[in-house]
């Protein structure tokens, strides 16, 4: 093969594996990308519908319900503002508790309770995420000060 | 007075480093001989500032003084030993400081083995060396002093974050950082070669070794750090595609690629551009991975935005280092002479199929891990990018790699007949796919397509690496003999090769037959689970050191027969009120039965994670299969008698001169 052909060759098979991967990725990507949304812009229904999204904001004090029989569990996240029921079936992470930033991945449903599929509390006793920070920020700015 | 000394000897290697970068870059570019014969004591001098450094800061650990704010902060009176000794690099500081010390093992190890090598050369690869190093103790020295003192000093310390108190990470970071920095020495070994006039193909064999050696350490520190997050996380996860995890996957992708590169680059003659070109990728991604993981943009833009010093001072780091020497590769690359020929079906194009396929596997981990910092710092939302998207694109970018690994293994360099390669390959693929396909039929009873696809790769690699050693020996008269000749790297691709197919095979099954419930149990309960039954048959209360803990006791049956007893931790360590899981995992050969205590549900009854894995282990043991190929490679009789021969020619040439 005349090194012009070779070069020709591994260009074509250069470029055809970036178009492959890129619609690969662009494809990918549609499908798992994850919003962030606080409780009180899923009040106001910005949230999506149909799609799963993330959750965050503080577990209320005493709202943690247990099932008696099963590992199914209720409580309810705020940002301050505005409450959201979340329900889950399963283990909660390690640093779950009362009085903690959270986040959780799950769909809402049409009665405005949030069905998680993973509830996670990052490793670290006084650590708040930084999108819950972000959202008790901008929902009231006095409630920071307790945290800070 | 003795961390003040610490911090000393510190500036004192700074210093060191600046003379170990000037005089012998300069030296080797006017042929000044005095200022590159500097280059090997300096880099030596440097080597002994950052130990005493390095040491000061243990013995700092190991008796307690909290005077300094990093040991105030990451440890305690109650923390055993050998914890106090690891928490040196538990967190930001002391981790630099072990990344610089790491930085001077290799360096220390070039000064020693390079005897063969000229010394200009040698004198180029410790200059830029030094640069790195420098770099990294300003960064300490401005922004990050581990020996930093705080007052009033503490009674007590704040105590090492209780996922790090494990075995695993008393060794994970040293090596994963072995493997990082070691690619610092491949990087500087191409700068150095671009540097040099006449740039031949001499320096990949120097730089392979090296190469290998670093890419040997990623992969035992990327398997450990995933087998520590098996155990520890208490999930039973072994990979997660967090980006912390990404920032030492990404160089391992190109490192692979790199090794087979320079390979081609030491034996044919070419890919002399590609194989620079990726010498100095894959130590960008060293870097990158140090930023992402050291300037707090992981956790969050915003988190990065309170404390800028650091992060900028990497990103500018970064920014000198890549753009330096990229810029001068776009000056030098033009120059490099196109070595051997080859035809488009030969054993050349499929490594460089493949070399290409690892660099887009590494773009798409690229893109998953800093998409969401750039949409977040862009103020356009808040996303995240979670495995699913990892597990879409990484399959159909492996899949054609593992067919082209097959090929290439029974191609011919240079050439080779289609003809002939289909007549090799017709009884290769009917027995690839009948006994895979046979396997996934008589023991999965479901994911059968994708248990078989994994199976069928894993046949695939395997198969055509042994048809492989066949053809090499087919037409020897006497095959022991032969296999005695056959050098050692030929043995470590064998292995290494393997060693993927059984990674393969492990991370096929384990990801789509493993089974795991969560339970609700209290003493005396018996859970069935995927044939075993479980017994709780205890709970108690447990002191450590500097935790509080419940045990839970299980007696695992099967038929009536007991298989294992299994131990699970639920602690709270004291200091930072922090629970923790320990899992109490029954490890086999082809299962893993994986169990960990969730939380207390009332007085009496806990919720209980039970887990089957089956050949989980593989993923590890394939690791290890990986680095012991590696290993082989290195251990091969070529790079001796490359040193012996180019030592006896130095000689005769001084004698001559």
């Amino acid at each position: 093969m005349s090194p012009r052909k070779k070069r020709i060759f591994v260009i074509c098979i250069v470029l055809s594996g970036i178009t492959i991967s890129v619609a690969l990725i662009l494809t990918a990507f549609e499908k798992n990308l994850m919003y962030f949304y606080s409780p009180t812009e899923v009040a106001n229904g910005s949230a999506p519908e149909v799609r799963d999204f993330r959750i965050g904001g503080i577990v209320l004090k005493d709202s943690v319900k247990r099932n008696v029989d099963n590992l199914k569990v209720s409580f309810v996240l705020t940002d301050t503002v505005s409450e959201i029921e979340v329900q889950y079936e399963g283990i909660l992470p390690d640093l779950f508790r009362e009085g903690q930033g959270i986040v959780a991945n799950g769909k809402l449903q049409s009665n405005n309770i949030f069905i998680a599929k993973q509830v996670l509390a990052k490793h670290d006793e006084n650590y708040m995420p930084p999108e819950v920070a972000e959202a008790l920020e901008k929902a009231n700015s006095h409630f920071m000060e307790q945290y800070k | 007075m003795i961390p003040e000394l610490g911090h000393f000897t510190l500036i004192l290697a700074l210093a060191m480093a600046f003379i170990q970068s000037s005089f012998p870059l300069v030296g080797a570019t006017i042929a000044n001989q005095t200022f590159m014969a500097l280059a090997r004591p300096v880099a030596r001098l440097q080597f002994f500032f950052v130990v005493i450094s390095f040491f000061i800061l243990v013995y700092s650990f190991l008796i307690n003084d909290f005077s300094i704010s990093y040991i105030a902060n990451n440890s305690n009176t109650l923390l055993p030993w050998y914890y106090r000794f690891s928490a040196v690099w538990g967190a930001h500081e002391g981790s630099l400081l072990l990344w610089v010390l790491i930085l001077n093992i290799w360096t220390i190890a070039v000064t020693y083995f390079s005897r063969g090598l000229p010394e200009y050369f040698v004198a180029r690869v410790i200059g830029v060396m030094g640069l790195i190093s420098a770099g990294f103790l300003l960064f300490m020295l401005f922004t990050s002093n581990p020996f930093e003192r705080i007052f009033p000093i503490p009674l007590d310390g704040a105590d090492l974050n209780p996922l790090l108190q494990d075995i695993g990470l008393i060794i994970h970071p040293p090596i994963l950082y072995m493997g990082y920095v070691g690619f610092s020495v491949a990087f500087s070994f191409a700068i150095a070669a671009l540097l040099d006039s006449n740039l031949d193909t001499t320096w990949a064999r120097w730089s392979r070794p090296w190469t290998l050696l670093a890419w040997i350490f990623l992969t035992l520190g990327i398997a450990l750090g995933s087998w520590w997050a098996y155990y520890e996380l208490g999930w039973g996860g072994w990979w997660f595609w967090d980006p912390v995890e990404n920032a030492s996957f990404m160089p391992w992708l190109i490192g692979t690629a790199l090794i087979h590169s320079l390979a081609a680059t030491d034996k044919r003659g070419i890919f002399k551009n590609w194989t620079l070109l990726l010498s100095i990728c894959a130590f960008a991604l060293s870097l990158l991975g140090t930023f992402l993981v050291r300037s707090g943009v992981i956790t969050s833009v915003h988190a990065f935005a309170t404390d800028p010093t650091r992060g900028i001072f990497i990103l500018l780091l970064l920014g000198v280092f890549v753009g330096g020497s990229l810029v001068l590769y776009a000056f030098r690359a033009p120059t490099i002479k196109a070595g051997g020929k080859f035809k488009l079906l030969s054993r050349e194009t499929f490594l460089l199929l493949n070399s290409i396929l690892f660099l887009v596997a590494m773009l798409t981990v690229l893109l998953g891990t800093i998409y969401p910092l750039i949409i977040e710092a862009l103020n356009l939302g808040k996303i995240s990018v979670g495995a699913p998207y990892f597990n879409a694109v990484f399959v159909p970018i492996m899949s054609p790699l593992v067919v082209f690994l097959g090929l290439g293994v029974i191609t011919k360099w240079k050439q080779d007949n289609l003809f002939q390669l289909l007549i090799k390959l017709r009884y290769l693929l009917i027995s690839t796919l009948f006994i895979g396909i046979t396997i996934v039929l008589v023991f999965f009873e479901n994911h059968q397509l994708k248990t078989s696809m994994g199976i069928i790769a894993a046949l695939w690699i395997s198969l055509t690496t042994f048809y492989s050693f066949y053809l090499r020996l087919q037409n020897k008269k006497n095959k022991l003999a032969a296999m005695l000749i056959i050098p050692r790297s030929y043995y470590g691709m064998l292995l290494a090769h393997l060693g993927f197919s059984v990674c393969i095979v492990g991370i096929t099954i384990t990801s789509n037959h493993s089974v795991d419930i969560h339970e609700r149990m209290k003493i005396g309960d018996t859970i069935e689970f995927s044939n075993y039954q479980f017994n709780l048959r205890d709970l108690k209360e447990i002191s450590g050191p500097n935790y509080k803990a419940t045990e839970a006791i299980v007696d695992v049956k099967k038929n009536e027969t007991l298989i294992t007893t299994l131990r699970s931790q639920k602690r709270i360590y004291t200091v930072r009120d922090m629970p923790m899981t320990e899992a109490g995992i029954d490890a086999g050969f082809t299962r893993d039965i994986y169990m960990s205590l969730g939380e207390p549900l009332d007085t009496e009854s806990w919720s209980v994670r039970l887990y089957h894995k089956p050949f989980v282990r593989w993923i590890w043991l394939g690791s290890i299969l990986m680095a012991i190929g590696g290993l082989l490679a290195i251990l091969d009789k070529r790079y001796r008698t490359a040193k012996q021969r180019k030592k006896s020619i130095i000689v005769n040439n001084e004698v001559v001169s």
